[in-house]
C-alpha cells in the first residue's frame, strides 16, 4: 500500500520536530546539569569545558538526536517545499519545546513565555507565507 | 536569579540569530544543487557531504550548535527560544533590504510578532532557579 503524497510529508515533518523537541530538551537538561560553561571554563580551561559537555550522557544523548535531525531534515526538504516543511517543523518544535520545558525542564513558563511561544509560532508561520 | 545578561551573553544570543538562519539558507541552496533524495537514492545524502554550499551550511550550524549549547548553560529553553525564531526576521529582513524583494504585509506582522516575542522573554528572568533540582544533578552529573 502506498501511503498518499499528504500522509508523507507530515509523516516526516512530524518525525522531524518530534526528535527536534526529544534533541533540544535533553541537551538543556544536561547544560542544567553542567551549569555555567563560562564558570567552568574558568575553572578547568576551554579543553576541560568540552570534555564535561562531551561526557555528559544526557547532551551526548541530545545531540544524537539532533544528529538524526539533521539528516531527517534533508529528507523531508528534499520531498516537501521548504516553504511548508521550514515553518510547520518550526512551529511544532517551538510548541513542543514549551510544553516539554514546562514538564521535563521543570522550567516556570509562565504566561509571557507562553504568549512568546505563540507569537512566535503565529510569526513562523505568516513569515512563510 | 540572573535578570542581567552580560554583554558577551548578548553576543552569543545574536551568533544564535545568525548563524541557523543563514546556515539553513546554505543547505537549502546546497539540497537543490544535490537533488531529491528518496529511500531509493540515499546514498545522495553522502554526496551532499561535498557540496559547498552544504559544506558552509553544516559549518554555521555547528557554530550555533556550539552557541546554543552555550547559551542552554545559564538560561532557560524558553528563554532561548525566540532568539532562534528572530533568524526568521534576519532572513527576511536581508531579502527586504538587501536583495530588495517585496515584503507582504502578513510577512510584516509575521516579522513584529517574533519582535514581539523576543522582548516578553527578554522582559523576564533568563533562568528558573530550582536549587534543589540542580542540586541533585551536580551530584549525579559531575
Amino acid at each position: 500500500m502506498t501511503l498518499s503524497p499528504v500522509v508523507h510529508v507530515w509523516s516526516a515533518i512530524l518525525f522531524v520536530a518530534a526528535l527536534a523537541v526529544i534533541g533540544e530538551v535533553m541537551i538543556a537538561s544536561g547544560m542544567r546539569q553542567l551549569g555555567d560553561l563560562d564558570d567552568i571554563r574558568a575553572l578547568h580551561g576551554l579543553g576541560g569545558t568540552i570534555g564535561s559537555v562531551l561526557t555528559n550522557a544526557r547532551f551526548v544523548t541530545g545531540a544524537l538526536c539532533m544528529a538524526l535531525n539533521f539528516f531527517s531534515m534533508l529528507f523531508a526538504l528534499s520531498i516537501a517545499n521548504l516553504s511548508l516543511a521550514g515553518p510547520a517543523i518550526a512551529a511544532l518544535t517551538y510548541i513542543g519545546n514549551a510544553i516539554a520545558a514546562k514538564f521535563f525542564l521543570h522550567e516556570k513558563v509562565d504566561r509571557r513565555r507562553w504568549l512568546a511561544t505563540i507569537c512566535v509560532v503565529v510569526g513562523v508561520i505568516l513569515l512563510a507565507r | 536569579m540572573k535578570h542581567v545578561l552580560k554583554p558577551s551573553q548578548y553576543a552569543i544570543l545574536l551568533a544564535i540569530m545568525l548563524t541557523a538562519s543563514v546556515g539553513d539558507s546554505f543547505l537549502k541552496r546546497g539540497m537543490e544543487q544535490v537533488g531529491a533524495v528518496n529511500m531509493h537514492h540515499l546514498g545522495l545524502l553522502w554526496h551532499a557531504l561535498f557540496n559547498p554550499y552544504v559544506d558552509i551550511g553544516i559549518l554555521l550550524l555547528i557554530g550555533f550548535f556550539a552557541t546554543y549549547t552555550t547559551a542552554l548553560s545559564w538560561a532557560d529553553l524558553t528563554f532561548v527560544m525566540p532568539a532562534t525564531a528572530f533568524g526568521y526576521v534576519v532572513i527576511a529582513l536581508m531579502g527586504r533590504y538587501w536583495l530588495h524583494e517585496h515584503l507582504s504585509l502578513s510577512r510584516w506582522i509575521g516579522i513584529l510578532l517574533i519582535v514581539c516575542a523576543v522582548g516578553f522573554v527578554a522582559g523576564g528572568p533568563s533562568r528558573t532557579e530550582h536549587p534543589e533540582l540542580d542540586q541533585m544533578d551536580a551530584g549525579a552529573g559531575r
